[in-house]
């Protein structure tokens, strides 16, 4: 009786996420992000200082952690702004006050992006601007509207436009379609998102490079000391009738 | 050897520590039926011991002010040493102290041991379970993400509910009109110092109680009643070593539970840390979805199903506020025969299972969005919670009960 | 409790457990005692010093911030270079016997070029950071001063190398940080591997 009580309590439990996470409305692309494939961390370590830098900072991360993804320091020191030593953080090139004057709005610090909207949302979003006139940036997007961020991914993305298919009962589905080919064929763009995204991931928190190997070490003792005590509980417990 | 038992012996003609060791551990004789539902009260004082632990460290790097504590928590998330697992261990040890506490609580209502002559044993651990909210609720608003600022918005703007001083009442807690610097300052004040004081008192209290009664088991039965020709109860076993020994063996297993969650599932999907609350606690905008902590849904799902009356929000709160302490009355609306759930009738173990569902539910509907058709779930559910209290002095009454035997079961 | 119990096997048990928990504990304090070192930031702060050295006149000196300690770099005079070899009877370690410099510094005028020297301006003896004398027999520090630096906390006097004077409650000589020149007007201090500066 008891113990089925427990299980049931246990599946509903660990059901509780799932079932949260299917409410949420948006379909949102998986983002193809390893924190183990370090050529693609440091590709999109790249692509970010390069980029998103110029507005955006990162200011809780220090260059010299792009040593956790494999980088050397003759290569960090290649990113390095004027001024900035190794252990300086990422700050951006743009001042907020006046990035704010440009966008209407001052570009979030990235530090900590990926662990409050989570890879996939960026890996879409980033993906998902497409050409609005009426808007001030030029662009719309899909998943966060009215966003005041402009596609400076635009060029290699090329130009997206927005296909809204009416279906029975109402229901909308809204498809992009590219237009104008960018620098890059769509593959090679996803892919360079994908790199950017896992980036941000690692970049979210750096611990999770090495929690993961502490972890399988740790229960892995921590079976063996079960084990262990367990074996002390039995030769104990024999005294007792 | 021999020097060791000189000073052993020195300090024992000043202070009993002979006395106190054998009056709690060696000569503590516990039931020796103690089953895996026994294992909670010692893991509930090994979570209060890695919280302090944890919490004095994260106190060494944390900045408890309105403009740089984000900044801290990440600052101890990236540059200081192992600074991201000891807050993993803060975190996950917030929620896993109420995991076990929750069982812990179930355990004393299954086998009846709030019952006499553990009345008092019961309502100090009700409000260890109060300080134990007002603790995970104060440090909640310490990474001052957004989670933690509208958290704490909310459930300080429940006290404005209160007829005639509502408003007063929750300026005075906040000192300000808004959740500020000034909140964050004295929350963490309360936080680190005056609730883990009282924790630490009331857990001290708890166990004397606890030693002076001695414990009860799965049977629901008087051990103290078979005793021998020393005095010596019958199924009973020394603290030490035996139940050492066994409750050893739960804490390796809590610890595989434990570290397999701050290694590889922290954030536990946004339950133990939240995706909101890696932004920046912003006054001028509230995030699209706020939900408590998963522990206070039920009563946050209790506090929704309530309308509104007279214009007031008031009985929703008191609602929710009796919700959290109604299993303090227990020992007095319990008019059962017999303690355990092992000798109890079926309309006692219906009501449990009601009691069990509903309060599972309420925690599940605590973090949804609200919508006509979840409201009226929770209404329902929320009656079934408190029938089950209000309807116990009858339901115990007329059930029909099993005889209990005069010793524990055991193998 | 029965007799027939196994003691030798519950005694080997009880080791086994005893040091699989010692290890357990251990490796619990180990990041509770990591978090107790300097964290990134420190590090970061910490990190080597670059200085251009083109401003300082000659008998002057520069304070630079090294590691949140105070960095002296100085452009000596000839005539005080001529008065290091005069002293050595009044000092305690005239010869840089205890190591409180890098190798290459380990010699009378401590310093790679005779006239910059480069110290950590922390007095051995508790730490306060003396005061800059290069004046010659000042009424205060006596006929025989010829210029260095005078601890204000307990008297310890140092000479134009920051080797301690006899006398002094300072034991040893101030210390020299590890440092390169990056060029003939630019210094690196705290580094002087031949990687660059930061």
């Amino acid at each position: 009786m008891k113990l089925i009580k427990k299980l049931w309590l246990l599946v509903l439990l660990s059901m509780a996420p799932v079932m949260v996470s299917a409410s949420t409305g948006v379909h949102l692309d998986k983002a193809p992000a390893s924190l183990s494939d370090k050529a693609s961390l440091q590709r999109g370590a790249q692509f970010f200082v390069a980029n998103c830098l110029a507005c955006h900072s990162a200011a809780y991360l220090r260059y010299n952690r792009l040593m956790d993804i494999g980088m050397s320091e003759e290569e960090i020191r290649k990113l390095l702004p004027e001024g900035s030593k190794l252990g300086s953080t990422m700050q951006a090139m743009m001042d907020s006050e006046s990035a704010k004057m440009a966008f209407g709005a001052a570009p979030p610090d990235l530090s900590v992006i990926a662990r409050s909207r989570g890879t996939d949302y960026l890996y879409t979003y980033l993906r998902s601007f497409y050409v609005d006139p009426t808007r001030p940036s030029g662009v719309n997007n899909v998943i966060f509207p009215l966003a005041a961020m402009p596609n400076i991914l635009g060029p290699l993305q090329g130009d997206q436009e927005l296909v809204v298919e009416k279906h029975e009962g109402g229901h909308e589905v809204q498809t992009l379609k590219l237009t104008t080919p960018g620098t890059m064929s769509t593959k090679e763009f996803d892919a360079t998102v994908g790199d950017l995204v896992n980036f941000l991931d690692f970049m979210g928190e750096p611990a999770k490079l090495v929690r993961y190997t502490y972890g399988y070490i740790v229960i892995g003792f921590l079976f063996l000391l079960l084990l262990l005590t367990y074996a002390l509980k039995k030769e104990f417990w024999k005294d007792v009738h | 050897m021999k020097l060791l038992k000189n000073m052993l012996g020195w300090v024992d003609e000043r202070f009993p520590v002979i006395e106190t060791w054998e009056y709690h551990l060696s000569k503590y004789y516990a039931p020796k039926n103690f089953n895996f539902w026994y294992f909670f009260g010692s893991l509930a004082l090994l979570v209060l011991v890695i919280q302090i632990v944890s919490g004095i460290f994260l106190t060494m790097s944390y900045k408890p002010d309105a403009l740089l504590a984000f900044a801290s928590v990440e600052y101890i998330m990236r540059d200081v040493q192992s600074g991201w697992l000891i807050r993993y261990i803060h975190s996950t040890g917030a929620s896993m102290f109420f995991v076990v506490v929750y069982l812990h609580m179930f355990r004393g209502m299954i086998y009846g041991s709030y019952r006499k002559p553990r009345e008092l044993l019961w309502i100090i651990g009700v409000v260890i379970y109060l300080a134990l909210m007002a603790e995970a609720f104060l440090g909640y608003l310490l990474p001052w993400g957004q989670m933690s600022f509208w958290g704490a918005q909310v459930i300080v703007n429940l006290f404005s509910s209160v007829p005639f001083v509502g408003n007063e009442l929750s300026v005075l807690i906040r000192g300000d009109f808004v959740i500020s610097d000034a909140t964050l300052n004295r929350f963490f004040a309360l936080h680190v110092i005056a609730v883990p004081l009282a924790l630490a008192g009331l857990v001290f209290v708890h166990l004397v109680a606890l030693h002076h009664v001695g414990s009860n088991n799965p049977d629901g039965i008087e051990i103290k009643k078979n005793k021998d020709a020393n005095g010596i109860p019958l199924d009973g076993i020394p603290f030490f070593p035996y139940m050492v020994v066994k409750d050893i063996v739960a804490v390796v297993l809590f610890f595989i539970v434990f570290c397999a969650i701050v290694f590889f599932a922290p954030d536990m999907g946004g339950y133990f840390i939240e995706a909101n609350n890696f932004v920046p606690a912003n006054p001028m905008q509230t995030p699209a979805h706020i939900a408590p902590v998963w522990y206070f849904t039920p009563y946050y799902a209790i506090l929704r199903a309530v309308p509104p009356m007279f214009g007031s929000q008031f009985p929703g709160v008191i609602a929710m506020g009796i919700s959290a302490i109604a299993v303090v009355f227990l020992p007095w609306l319990d008019r059962g025969k017999v303690k355990s759930i092992r000798y109890r009738g079926p309309i006692y173990k219906a009501f449990l299972a009601s009691f069990v569902i509903s309060f599972i539910g309420l925690g599940y509907l605590g973090v949804m969005p609200v919508t006509p058709t979840y409201t009226l779930i929770s209404q329902v559910l929320s009656v079934v919670y408190f029938a089950f209290f209000i309807l116990m002095p009858w339901y115990t009454k007329i059930d029909k009960c099993k005889p209990e035997p005069d010793r524990v079961t055991f193998k | 409790m029965t007799d027939n119990v196994d003691r030798s096997k519950r005694r080997l048990l009880l080791a086994a457990t005893s040091a699989a928990g010692g290890v357990a504990a251990a490796g619990m304090a180990t990041p509770f005692v990591m978090s107790f070192m300097p964290s990134e930031r420190a590090k970061a702060a910490g990190a080597p010093v670059e200085v251009d050295i083109s401003a300082i006149e000659p008998g002057t000196m520069k304070v630079v911030e090294w590691q949140g300690k105070p960095v002296w770099v100085v452009r000596r005079t000839p005539e005080m270079l001529d008065l290091l070899a005069k002293h050595d009877g009044e000092l305690t370690d005239p010869t840089g016997a205890i190591p409180q410099q890098p190798d290459y510094c380990n010699n009378v005028n401590r310093s790679i070029k005779p006239e910059i020297f480069v110290v950590v301006g922390i007095c051995t003896h508790l730490g306060c950071s003396p005061s800059y004398r290069p004046e010659l027999a000042p009424a205060d520090l006596g006929a025989n001063w010829g210029g260095g630096w005078f601890c204000p906390c307990h008297g310890s006097r140092f000479d134009m190398s920051a080797r301690v004077y006899q006398g002094s409650p300072a034991p040893t000589n101030m210390i020299v940080p590890p440092h390169q020149y990056l060029s003939e007007t630019v210094l690196l201090i705290g580094d002087d591997t031949k990687k660059g500066a930061a």
